[in-house]
């Protein structure tokens, strides 16, 4: 159908008019524009949902030929089946919230055009990628959300704190993005096409099962996921990235840009079915992931920091899916995970807004009965978050372990990891919500939430509850996984977990039974809190290892050694202009000298040859 | 009355001797006056080689370059002495030394 | 016995010339300096070559230092300018130059001393000097002429008291 190209293009135009006006445009209109534009992208994403019964042939659109060299001919080409179409709809439907929740929350900015205008590129980008036909357009995207990730984490660039976060970013998901590009120029090279369906398919028939070209192309591809989606080793660019503000943390951080690894993995399946040792490796770094981000969000106290680790955490489940090849589960999870974590985002994001910018959830307390309408979100996000039963979290991370438990030779340890990492979501999870909003409270806050945060919230919290019950248009793309061979009592461990981490939460933090600080206050359980705290210590090795090394370098290479022969070659005729300069000192007697030492020299010579 | 006979190389060994000698004035000396007599001593020698190769020939040729060093002789110095006048006047010393504005 | 004269008259005339050359008084240098010149007359002339042995007392000794001796004495350097040469010709200043002086004679020397003539022996008389300075030499002759003109001209006007304008008149 001929609108699908509306998608992307509205946002774009939207972004672009709204860098063309520098800040200029009135709000009311630059409001109008940025979230309009995105909503109108969201009406024709259902109008194209519609008309798709769910997972018929999918559509393709090709727009223009992106450039011909030899036998590399790119298009401008859309292609949306199913995976696509959930995808679409997680960006535009969320985005379009967060849009309507920023209005409100930027309203007092003085650079309210700017922000707009980012958020609209970074949707038009994020479309862009979803929607790709083939993997060059795709990288496209992928650079085009880095970039206004860079830029929106950096919104305040006035603090360098913001644009040191922002670098970080970006350098650390560079060496993703390097990766990425490498795989990307194996598969030209090898397979001839970077157009994904028929590229899957070549490699289906070249490559058998296990042989070394799929697994080296996957497991660069599959670097490029891990530097987007921060997973370990690259993911501690994210907790920086909570310096910029609280709706872009929810859209970027939590429900699209770093799901765009989980995407790339689902889309290009055929590829990493033909790998299984990619596969494994895919599931272990999710389940590292997941266990280190939920320890070290357990000790966390900025309020954006939590939910920053736990994003970390639940993206590692994500993974966790793919690797066991649960590829549709991995996606459903990746839908629910965007609802309730931007819920949370948001929420606390009114939570930051309506307390005067305050982020240390120990300087709160008994929101419970001032904000009730965050204090209900954040229970039924926190709720969906920790998987308790009947949440669309429930459902989704429960497809997950009962995946994980199936997979042979390692399924029950990653189970065993997975549910450990459920236990203390559950805990971390609701930690936040008795913190924040029981006890006393210790500051007031000094506005209410008006509609356009409010509205948004609500939506969300219903999307949380109900999402588990969406049919998901998946089954043409991903083989169907029943879960027949499980043993009841796997299940019903799955079941409780969460429960159990409620009930511990609730001691610790609510009734306050058992207390925290006398774990705390010990030497062993101080250094424990503190390595927690800083992320296993993670950014102090890659300090020592490569930020180390690399100042070392520069410090002693910092006198330009490699220029040594130029401006040796400059030092010499320097040297010899001087030489030369002292000999002519205008005075008669010396060139007298000289010309008898001339001739002197040339006797010599003329005796030295006479016969 | 007729020449002597004298080895040619004796002669041209005095030329030598006269044009080192006039060479080391050159260099050793800083008073400008003297200098030009060096000149003069070189100029000399050369002109004494000249003689004596055209006795050695007997023909005429010594004597006519002799005739031309000469004249060339006598310009120089003309022109030499009237420089030596107006440094006087100007540098207020005849020290060659002090001479040194053209260096670079 | 006549050879010794020619030896003679060439010790003469090197030592005069290592005289003049280290000499303090100008005008006692320019003495020793026409010694020398005699001395070389005397040799042109025992060579058989007294056209060129006249030329040299009358012109170069006789008109060219006479030159010289004017100029110094307009110059009138006096006991200062002693002291000044004797300050000079210090010891130091000897070295440089004397080693030069001396490898260069050496050289010369050894170019020099494969030569096998000896002169002939016959005097060569103005007569045929003239005919032959007249006849093949005559373009030299008249560029000597030019030349001795250029001089003239050059000397003139650079000896030449020039008037010093002062900067008001600009």
């Amino acid at each position: 159908m001929a609108s699908i190209w509306l998608i992307p293009f509205l946002p774009l135009l939207s972004a672009a008019l709204l860098l063309l006006s520098m800040g200029r445009m009135p709000r009311s209109l630059a409001a109008l524009m940025g979230a309009g534009s995105v909503g109108l992208a969201a009406v024709c994403v259902a109008l194209t949902a519609r008309s798709f019964p769910g997972g018929g042939d999918a559509q393709e659109l090709t727009l223009w030929t992106w450039m011909a060299v030899g036998d590399f001919v790119p298009r401008i080409a859309f292609y949306v089946d199913g995976l696509t179409l959930v995808m679409m709809s997680v960006i535009t439907g969320v985005g379009f919230l967060i849009h309507l929740y920023s209005i409100e929350f930027m309203w007092e900015d003085e650079s309210f055009c700017r922000y707009f205008a980012y958020m609209n590129l970074f949707v038009a980008s994020m479309l862009l990628l979803v929607m790709a036909d083939n993997l060059l357009l795709l990288y496209m995207g992928w650079e085009g959300v880095g970039l206004c990730s860079y830029l929106l984490i950096g919104f305040w660039y006035r603090d360098p704190a913001n644009g040191q976060a922002a670098r970080k970013a970006f350098v650390v998901t560079r060496v993703g993005d390097a990766a990425m590009a490498l795989g990307l120029l194996l598969l030209f090279t090898e397979l001839g096409t970077l157009e994904i369906q028929p590229m899957m398919a070549a490699a289906r028939e070249q490559w058998p099962v296990g042989a070394n070209l799929p697994v080296l192309a996957t497991v660069l591809l599959l670097g490029g996921a891990v530097g987007k989606s921060a997973q370990l080793p690259l993911h501690t660019w994210l907790p920086d990235a909570m310096a910029g503000p609280t709706p872009v943390s929810a859209l970027i951080h939590a429900a699209t840009m770093v799901t765009a690894g989980v995407y790339l993995i689902a889309r290009t399946s055929g590829l990493f079915l033909l790998a299984p040792a990619t596969l494994e490796a895919v599931a272990w770094i999710g389940l590292l992931t997941l266990l280190l981000a939920a320890f070290t969000a357990l000790v966390q106290t900025d309020i954006k920091r939590i939910l920053a680790y736990s994003t970390i955490s639940q993206i590692g489940y994500m993974f966790l899916a793919l690797g066991v090849s649960a590829f549709a589960s991995g996606i459903f999870h990746l839908m629910t995970h965007a609802f309730f974590k931007a819920l949370l985002f948001l929420a606390a994001g009114a939570v930051i807004h309506c307390l005067h910018h305050e982020h240390d959830i120990f300087r709160m307390g008994g929101l419970r009965t001032r904000l009730p309408v965050v204090f209900w979100s954040f229970v039924i996000g926190a709720a969906a978050l920790a998987a308790l039963p009947l949440t669309s979290g429930f459902y989704s991370k429960d497809a997950i372990l009962l995946s994980a438990w199936e997979m042979p030779g390692i399924g029950p340890w990653l189970w065993a990891g997975g549910l450990l990492g459920a236990l203390l979501t559950g805990i971390y999870s609701f930690r936040l919500v008795f913190v924040v909003f029981f006890g006393e409270a210790r500051t007031e806050p000094d506005r209410r939430p008006g509609w356009k945060i409010a509205l948004p919230l609500a939506v969300l919290c219903a999307l949380s509850v109900v999402g588990g019950w969406f049919a998901l248009p998946l089954a043409q793309i991903f083989p169907a996984r029943g879960h027949a061979g499980v043993p009841h009592a796997v299940e019903y461990a799955s079941m409780a977990t969460p429960l159990l981490g409620l009930f511990i939460a609730w001691l610790l933090f609510l009734r306050r039974r058992i207390d925290p600080a006398r774990f705390v206050a010990s030497p062993a359980g101080q250094s424990l809190r503190d390595f927690w705290f800083r992320g296993w210590r993670i950014d102090s090795l890659y300090d020592a290892l490569l930020v180390g090394p690399f100042k070392a370098l520069t410090h002693w290479w910092r006198n330009e050694p490699v220029d040594a022969f130029y401006n040796g070659l400059v030092a010499l005729s320097r040297w010899g202009h001087r030489g030369l300069n002292a000999l002519q000192n205008g005075e008669l007697r010396w060139y007298a000298t000289g010309t008898a030492f001339a001739l002197l020299l040339l006797l010599a010579v003329m005796l030295r040859n006479a016969p | 009355m007729d020449g002597l006979q004298v080895p040619l190389d004796h002669v041209l060994f005095l030329a030598a001797a006269l044009f080192s000698c006039g060479m080391m004035g050159l260099m050793l000396r800083r008073n400008i006056i003297f200098m030009l007599m060096s000149l003069e001593v070189m100029l000399n020698s050369a002109a004494l080689a000249f003689v004596a190769a055209g006795a050695a020939w007997g023909q005429a040729d010594g004597q006519i370059i002799f005739l031309l060093i000469l004249s060339v002789a006598a310009a120089e110095v003309a022109i030499g002495l009237s420089l030596v006048l107006q440094i006087q006047r100007r540098f207020r010393t005849l020290d060659m030394d002090q001479a040194n504005r053209l260096r670079g | 016995m006549i050879q010794a004269l020619f030896y003679g008259a060439a010790v003469i005339s090197l030592a005069a010339t290592v005289a003049a050359l280290t000499r303090t008084n100008a005008a006692h240098a320019l003495i020793y300096m026409i010694l020398s010149l005699l001395a070389v007359a005397v040799i042109f002339f025992l060579l058989g070559a007294p056209f060129a042995a006249a030329l040299e007392v009358v012109i170069y000794a006789g008109a060219i230092m006479v030159l010289f001796v004017f100029v110094i004495m307009m110059l009138n350097l006096g006991e200062e300018g002693r002291t000044r040469e004797r300050a000079w010709l210090g010891g130091r200043n000897w070295i440089a130059p004397g080693i030069i002086a001396a490898l260069l004679l050496l050289e010369l020397v050894l170019a020099l001393s494969h030569v096998p003539a000896t002169t002939r022996g016959v005097m060569v008389a103005p007569k045929q000097v003239g005919l032959t300075l007249f006849g093949p030499y005559v373009l030299a002759v008249e560029i000597a002429s030019m030349l001795l003109l250029a001089g003239l001209v050059g000397a003139y006007h650079i000896g030449r008291r020039f008037i010093v304008r002062r900067r008001e008149q600009h």
